[in-house]
């Protein structure tokens, strides 16, 4: 038996609301940039999912949903690469990645 | 070519003149200003010279009118027109004559100061506007003449910015004369609404053709005549400083002297006397304006000349008496004998305007100083200003073959004709002018010196440049009377009056008035002399050698009270100042204030006011904190989402 597609979608919802929620709430910078991940790969479950549902109705394209989420894979790592090295940064300069600390655009 | 053709030349060539200096600009050479400011009106008095040759040699001289440019405003057409006949004529040779040798004067005067080339920019301006007005063939060109002196007269008063009093003066005169020039445009808007043109031939000769239509009731129960002629005249106080609009006149003496001369004595405040002559068709018709103008005229002669014997400011001395004298000249107009007016008007123009030279040739002797009672003994140490005068001293206060004699005659006797109270008051007017301009020729020329020795050791004779034009005005004084010789009897050799009689011919249909017999005029004549006689005989016993100032303040001593009102003026910038000038300021303070302060900067600040207010409340989301900035992204994509899904 296969898993209906609509359930990967609710994953992805529920996965994209708990990064949401995580970016909002939590305060360590590393913490908020992982809840980003997360939504981004739920983004990306839900890409393939749709590819999915795509590809019964209309085969010829079936590849295009499952193309973009190697772009999104793609911005995610370079993201992670410049994230990750402005928290090493800040954190030389600050000695915290607490973000609520990080308010010197303050007006 | 007839000269006449040229006659455009006339006004515009001091216009050039103040262009030319004003391009200059104040770096130049001084010898280049003195050039183009008195080359200017200089060449306009040949080109007019040549004009009246050939205008008046002609046997029955047509109004002779040159149109340059038709201005048309809805249906009302004006033509920005040239006109002269033998009224224009006269003004025309006094304004170009008096004029050019005043600005030579200047040359001399006003060589020391700064300003120098300014100075000749304004003063040619001058003459080109007093040209324009008394050149101009329609009310219009008149009356843009008439603003341009005004505008001279106040940029000239106000000549020495950098002092206190000046600019003050030239600002009370602009604003007094508006009020007259208000009055004047009603008149003119009046003209335009019956006859749909503001052309004076046009104009006159429809009011001769009918004159029971403008006699008919117009307006604040005046004929329409009666209208305009209040509305003119009232015009003319303003200009002419007759009661109650003169005050501005005496403290018009703070611009340099030849602009006294020039300006504020012969020629433009008699603008007004020219303006009611030039309107003497309709004056005719409006015989109860007629009597107003007489009585005010006559009360202003009165009133100022008495001013004029305590004023100890040789410059206030003449202003009250150039006051006095546009007095008479109205009193003359207001009885119909618009010619003697005129006669007057130029006559008054030679000796005054040679009463202010003189007075500023001592002025510039004295190293600036004007009261009288620092002066006295100069008869020595100025031969010439002296000599000349005297010429004019005895030209104004009526001493027989002078011109002064000749043309006060006439106006005696034509108030005379039209009252008898009216000729009471001229000829005590004349006797209190002889007494004031004695008065202030003792004090000044004879006695003992009694200012500062530094004065004394630079006691000098003025340069030919200035002492000449004092010998041609008084020359011009003693001769221009000869002219109008009045009639008597059958003798009757008065060039002057048939030559403008043309200008003033009868539009009533009632005929010539009667005139006096030989004998009585001689007799008035003969009384006038008399009066001349003990006005002088009185300042010889006041202020005669050896009493000087001890005789005049022992008078004061005798009438305090009288010596005090007259010395203040009879209080009458006073109570101006408390009736009506603290008022409009008062109500100038509260515009300033409410108004200004309240109303339109609390407006102007609203502005600024409600964007801060706006910028404040924004300031409050932008924390800085990453979180947040995340919340607002989120609640956007949520609004958008609803939108998308909803909408």
């Amino acid at each position: 038996m296969t898993v209906p597609a609509v359930w990967y979608l609710l994953l992805s919802a529920a996965l994209f609301s708990i990064g949401t929620i995580g970016a909002l709430w939590r305060r360590n910078a590393i913490t908020i940039f992982l809840s980003i991940e997360l939504m981004l790969n739920s983004v990306n479950l839900s890409l393939v999912a749709y590819a999915r549902i795509l590809a019964e109705r209309s085969p010829e394209l079936a590849l295009d949903g499952q193309a973009i989420v190697f772009f999104v894979l793609a911005v995610a790592a370079a993201e992670a690469a410049v994230g990750l090295a402005l928290f090493i940064a800040v954190y030389r300069n600050r000695r915290t990645i607490d973000v609520n600390r990080l308010d010197l655009m303050r007006w | 070519m007839s000269p006449l053709e040229l006659l455009w030349l006339v006004a515009l060539l001091p216009f050039l003149g103040a262009a030319a200096n004003a391009a200059l600009g104040p770096r130049v050479a001084r010898h280049w200003t003195t050039a183009v400011g008195v080359g200017a009106p200089g060449l306009s008095l040949l080109i007019a010279l040549g004009c009246l040759v050939e205008y008046a040699g002609r046997m029955a001289p047509e109004p002779f009118q040159r149109s340059f440019y038709t201005w048309t405003a809805g249906g009302l057409e004006i033509e920005a027109a040239l006109l002269l006949d033998p009224l224009s004529a006269v003004m025309l040779f006094v304004v170009t004559f008096v004029g050019f040798w005043i600005h030579v004067y200047s040359v001399g005067y006003m060589g020391h100061e700064e300003g120098y080339q300014r100075y000749f920019v304004y003063l040619n301006l001058f003459m080109g506007a007093m040209l324009l007005l008394v050149l101009g063939a329609n009310f219009l060109v008149t009356f843009v003449g008439w603003e341009g002196v005004g505008l001279c007269s106040y940029l000239l008063i106000g000549f020495y910015y950098e002092q206190r009093f000046p600019p003050y003066a030239g600002r009370k005169a602009f604003i007094v004369n508006r009020i007259g020039d208000f009055a004047f445009l009603v008149g003119l808007f009046a003209l335009v609404a019956k006859f749909g043109s503001l052309d004076y031939q046009t104009v006159f000769s429809a009011v001769a053709a009918d004159p029971e239509g403008v006699q008919g009731s117009y307006l604040l129960g005046l004929s329409f005549a009666g209208f305009v002629c209040l509305c003119l005249f009232v015009g003319a106080m303003g200009k002419s400083a007759q009661i109650p609009l003169y005050v501005w006149l005496p403290d018009a003496m703070a611009g340099p002297t030849p602009v006294s001369a020039l300006i504020h004595a012969a020629t433009m405040v008699t603008a007004g006397v020219y303006m009611v002559a030039r309107s003497n068709a309709l004056y005719q018709l409006a015989p109860g304006i007629g009597g107003f103008v007489a009585v005010i005229g006559a009360l202003t002669a009165i009133f100022a000349a008495t001013i004029g014997l305590a004023q100890t400011d040789i410059k206030k001395v003449l202003a009250y008496s150039t006051v006095s004298q546009l007095g008479y000249m109205f009193l003359a107009a207001g009885v119909g004998a618009y010619g003697a007016a005129i006669f007057h008007l130029g006559t008054h123009a030679f000796f005054k305007a040679l009463l202010f030279l003189g007075s500023g040739s001592v002025i510039h002797a004295m190293g600036g100083e004007q009261d009288l009672t620092k002066m006295g003994g100069l008869k020595s140490k100025l031969p010439v200003t002296y000599r000349t005068m005297l010429v004019g001293t005895l030209a104004i206060s009526g001493v027989p073959l002078l011109s002064g004699f000749f043309s006060k005659d006439q106006i005696l006797a034509a108030a005379f004709e039209g009252s008898p109270i009216l000729w009471v008051v001229g000829i005590v007017t004349a006797g209190l002018t002889a007494c004031y301009m004695f008065r202030l020729l003792f004090l000044c020329f004879h006695g003992e010196f009694r200012g500062t020795e530094e004065q004394r050791s630079h006691l000098h004779e003025s340069p030919p440049v200035m002492t000449w034009p004092l010998v041609v005005l008084a020359v011009g004084a003693v001769l221009a009377g000869y002219v109008g010789i009045p009639k008597l009897g059958h003798f009757d050799v008065n060039v002057f009056a048939k030559f403008l009689k043309p200008v003033f011919a009868d539009v009533t249909g009632h005929g010539e008035a009667h005139h006096l017999s030989l004998g009585l005029e001689l007799a008035l004549m003969g009384l006038s002399v008399v009066v001349a006689g003990l006005g002088i005989w009185a300042a010889w016993k006041i202020y005669g050698p050896g009493k000087e100032l001890e005789g005049g303040k022992a008078w004061a001593a005798r009438f305090p009270a009288l010596h005090r009102v007259l010395v203040h003026k009879y209080f009458v910038d006073e109570a101006y100042d408390r009736l009506l000038v603290a008022p409009a300021a008062a109500l100038a303070r509260g515009f300033w204030r409410i108004a200004d302060g309240i109303l339109i900067e609390g407006a102007v600040h609203a502005g600024p006011a409600v964007s801060r207010l706006a910028g404040e409340l924004i300031r409050m989301t932008t924390t800085g904190n990453v979180r947040n900035y995340a919340l607002y992204f989120l609640v956007g994509v949520l609004v958008l989402l609803a939108w998308l899904i909803g909408g």
